[in-house]
């Protein structure tokens, strides 16, 4: 019943997007088409299970054992940099359909603020390992959620009548806002 | 405390370094260094208009060798250089294409209901084709706008699209998106070489042209003061403006709609003042043509035909070769139809404007005598095309016809053109109601002949251009309409008179059908020269092979040389025919139309080996598009053609009969063009002259 409650709000309730507002700089820029979210939102899961089972174990194996907890913020960008980057070119060689079709946005996803957020916010609220895992693995299916329904909004957008002055990002921005105000109606239904 | 933190760093990121090393080594993938490179040429647009999914896609097709070195349509040909010199290719010339938009309606069309929703030419077609009641024309939501990816459209004020021919890539992602068809991918070739289609926009005028010339562009061009883009409109369609524009009937000013409110716009008029403008202006507009491809091809006879089609043939990146039998290029327009319609430096120059092409040829040559099909062959051509005309005139089979003073009228007007003898109080007969019977009419008639032309019909049913035989009447020649002669008198060997016989028609009112002889009808007129000009016909004598056999089919309509209407082409396949050895007698403008078509059968064949039926070809007037009701504001009269006096075409031979019109007067007459579409038209064309005293506002609208 915890895991379930959790799942459920770091999807909805704790949407990483529209209630924490990280990684809104994916969430603009890469919402253009459903097609293209579906993929971002597929690797941004990836990246996000991965970020954390590799940080998890530095934090509580090297960064608390040695008092330097306050090197977490780098430490995690290198970590996370580097292996993005080793995880492109072992799809490449491993797994080529998978990285042809995740492969555009790895690069693109190495310093999401929202994978980070993640690998962050599982040592604050000192989650075990494999609570740290679903977590982010919710986490970015909120991300997912939300992206895939701004990018359809943006579809019919894209064919309908806007005002000039409200074309693109504008009227964009404006429906982020509203989306976000209707998943605040998820307030106080959980922790 | 310091010194741990930095252990601790340097030795994660050291590690971490050290196995994005390693990993790099272990799982890298062997790539043609190769694709990178023509990669690096591509402009990353990954527009896919290629074929390929995206520029890299594209670079590994071309490393693959499955894409030439030309693969990029968006790129330049520095491009495909940049390519070609990484593969060790070699660069084929690739012909740049454009998006074109055929709709001029816009705003001007009718709508058949009022359209709110999804702002998308796609799903508003989903809906009965449309608001528009044209179901062709451009729907105007600006999909294709959205869809390019160079920014190089943008909806004009009426509504339809307007390509930045500097940004499009021809990338065809608008024409993909356009759910009727409305903008298109157009190259010169495509251009040059497109027959009319059922779906295509075609006012009236277009549709009825052999030619099918842009008319509507042209006379906006003019209005809009764009002589040299007018000329280059005409000369799409027609490599022949000046001499089109002084002796073509112009079936297209007979249904210009705007005949249902005054009179037809002046369309050969202006086409003639806009050829003037540049002969006047003594230098030639640049023509576009494509580096030469390789492919030669024979061309017998200069005349409007053969011309017309090497024309085509050198812009579209061949190399044709004229052969000529006489001295001169330029067939029946040179030394036949007479100086004052058709002056002989006119036709040198427009025959010279297209041998600066890069048309060769070779005058002096006739075909069977001194070059057969198998020299031709021989020599390299890969394609010949038979354009030697309908010069036979049929001896008149009545009694006498091989007397004395019995001559034909193309050897009579080759002679008056060489020599212009004096011909006072002789007595001519000339039979025949054809343009060239006018014609030595008013040859002779200027010398002082008496004149008298025995036609076989009434003046309206003539085959000559109406204006003409006004001018036969003017000049005093004597046209004694429904006649035809019975027997000639001969006296001392020559010939000394006809007796000929009235005709009637069948039905006097419709004059349909050919006329019959009225028995006991019976009269007698003196002659001393009698010209058949009954018709002209094509000598099958010349196509014979070795054996004295016929080389083509003998088509029994027409009575010239069979082949596929469209194609043009014999039973021999790279034969082809045009002009009036297939068609039998015709006027200018059909012929430079077969050239054109010959011209289309020709490239195809050259290049693919098959002529390809085209699409939805429009062979008849589209019913729809010939309106019964229109809403036209103003009435301006039609241009008058200031005519040469006839005091003074008695004394002269040299100067034209029809004279040039002024700028002003050719602006003004264009602003009468309706800019007709296919159904929508420019209700107040001329507004812009409703100062004038004779342009009036018409109070009734529509149509008695």
């Amino acid at each position: 019943m915890e895991y379930l409650m959790l799942f459920i709000s770091a999807i909805f309730i704790n949407n990483i997007v529209l209630v924490q507002y990280l990684g809104t700089c994916p969430f603009m820029g890469t919402s253009k088409s459903t097609d293209v979210a579906i993929g971002m939102g597929a690797a941004v899961i990836f990246v996000m299970l991965m970020a954390v089972a590799f940080t998890w174990p530095l934090q509580h194996y090297v960064l608390t054992p040695y008092g330097i907890g306050y090197l977490q913020t780098i430490v995690f960008i290198l970590v996370i940099a580097s292996l993005v980057q080793f995880v492109e070119l072992f799809l490449k060689k491993v797994i080529p359909p998978l990285h042809a079709s995740l492969g555009l946005f790895l690069p693109l996803i190495t310093t999401n603020c929202a994978v980070m957020g993640v690998a962050i916010m599982v040592q604050r609220g000192e989650y075990p390992f494999f609570k740290a895992l679903l977590f982010s693995l919710a986490t970015g299916l909120g991300f997912l959620i939300a992206l895939v329904i701004i990018s359809s909004i943006r579809e019919r957008l894209d064919i309908s009548p806007v005002p000039a002055v409200f074309r693109g990002i504008p009227v964009a921005l404006i429906t982020a806002g509203v989306m976000s105000l209707v998943f605040l109606a998820f307030q106080g239904m959980a922790a | 405390m310091v010194a741990s933190s930095i252990l601790v760093l340097f030795l994660l990121g050291l590690t971490a370094a050290a196995i994005l090393a390693v990993a790099s080594r272990l799982l890298h993938v062997a790539e043609d260094p190769r694709v990178a490179r023509v990669e690096a040429c591509l402009p990353g647009a990954n527009c896919g208009g290629c074929g390929y999914p995206g520029c890299s896609a594209a670079a590994a097709a071309v490393v693959d060798g499955t894409a030439p070195a030309e693969v990029c349509i968006v790129g330049n040909i520095e491009t495909s250089q940049r390519i070609a010199a990484i593969m060790g290719a070699e660069v084929h010339f690739k012909e740049p294409r454009v998006a074109t938009n055929i709709c001029s309606g816009g705003d001007r069309a009718n709508l058949i209901f009022d359209y709110k929703g999804v702002e998308d030419c796609r799903a508003e077609a989903l809906l009965y084709g449309g608001e528009k009641s044209c179901g062709i024309g451009c729907i105007g939501l600006g999909t294709c706008v959205k869809v390019c990816p160079f920014n190089a459209l943008r909806l004009s004020e009426a509504g339809v699209p307007v390509v930045d021919w500097n940004a499009c890539r021809s990338c065809g992602k608008c024409a993909e998106a356009c759910p009727t068809g409305a903008i298109r991918i157009s190259s010169v070739t495509s251009v040059l070489l497109h027959l009319n289609q059922t779906d295509d926009c075609l006012a009236p005028c277009m549709q009825k042209c052999p030619a099918q010339i842009n008319v509507r562009r042209y006379i906006q061009q003019i209005k809009q003061k764009d002589l040299r883009g007018a000329l280059l409109t005409i000369k799409e369609h027609n490599p022949l403006p000046l001499i089109a524009g002084r002796i073509c009937p112009a079936p297209c000013e007979n249904i210009c709609r705007r005949k249902i409110v005054d009179e037809g716009v002046a369309i050969h008029t202006l086409q003639r003042f806009v050829a003037d403008w540049e002969m006047q202006s003594g230098i030639r507009v640049p023509l576009y043509c494509n580096p030469p491809s390789g492919h030669k091809v024979a061309i017998i006879g200069g005349g409007p035909t053969g011309l017309s089609c090497a024309y085509f043939l050198r812009r579209v990146g061949h190399e044709p070769t004229i052969f000529e039998r006489r001295e001169h290029i330029g067939g029946m327009m040179r030394g036949v139809i007479p100086e004052y319609r058709l002056p002989k430096k006119v036709v040198d120059w427009e025959v010279q404007t297209i041998l600066n092409l890069g048309v060769e040829t070779r005058t002096g040559v006739a075909f069977g005598r001194d070059v057969t099909l198998k020299d031709l062959e021989r020599e390299g051509f890969e394609a010949v095309l038979i354009a030697t005309g309908a010069w036979k005139v049929p001896p008149l089979g009545i009694e006498n016809d091989d007397a004395e003073g019995v001559v034909d009228a193309i050897s009579f007007l080759e002679r008056f053109g060489r020599e212009g003898p004096d011909m006072s109080g002789v007595r001519v007969v000339v039979v025949g109601g054809s343009n060239t019977a006018i014609d030595v009419a008013r040859s002779a008639r200027r010398q002082n002949a008496l004149v008298t032309v025995l036609v076989p019909a009434i003046q309206r049913k003539m085959t000559a251009n109406k204006d003409e035989v006004e001018r036969a009447l003017e000049i005093g020649a004597d046209l004694r309409f429904l006649t035809a002669p019975l027997a000639l008198h001969v006296e001392n060997g020559a010939v000394s008179g006809v007796t000929y016989c009235d005709l009637a028609y069948d039905d006097p009112g419709k004059a349909a059908g050919e006329p019959k002889p009225v028995s006991g009808t019976k009269a007698f007129i003196e002659a001393d020269l009698v010209v058949a000009a009954s018709d002209r016909v094509v000598d099958h004598s010349l196509f014979t092979d070795a054996d004295g056999n016929p080389l083509f089919k003998r088509d029994k309509k027409t009575g010239g040389v069979s082949a596929n209407p469209t194609t043009l082409q014999t039973d021999i396949p790279n034969v082809f025919v045009g002009g009036e050895v297939h068609t039998g007698r015709n006027i200018l403008i059909q012929a430079v139309a077969d050239g054109r078509r010959a011209a289309r059968a020709i490239h195809f064949h050259v290049t693919r080996g098959a002529v390809p039926e085209p699409d939805n070809q429009q062979v008849q007037v589209i019913p729809e598009t010939i309106l019964k009701n229109m809403h036209v504001t103003y009435t301006i009269p039609r241009v008058q053609v200031p005519l040469t006096p006839l005091e003074e075409r008695r004394i002269s031979f040299k100067e034209e009969v029809a004279c040039s019109i002024s700028y002003d007067v050719a602006r003004k007459e264009a602003s009468r063009c309706l800019r007709c579409g296919l159904t929508c038209y420019d209700a107040d064309a001329g507004a812009e002259y409703t100062q004038d005293d004779d342009v009036r506002p018409i109070d009734r609208p529509g149509s008695e």
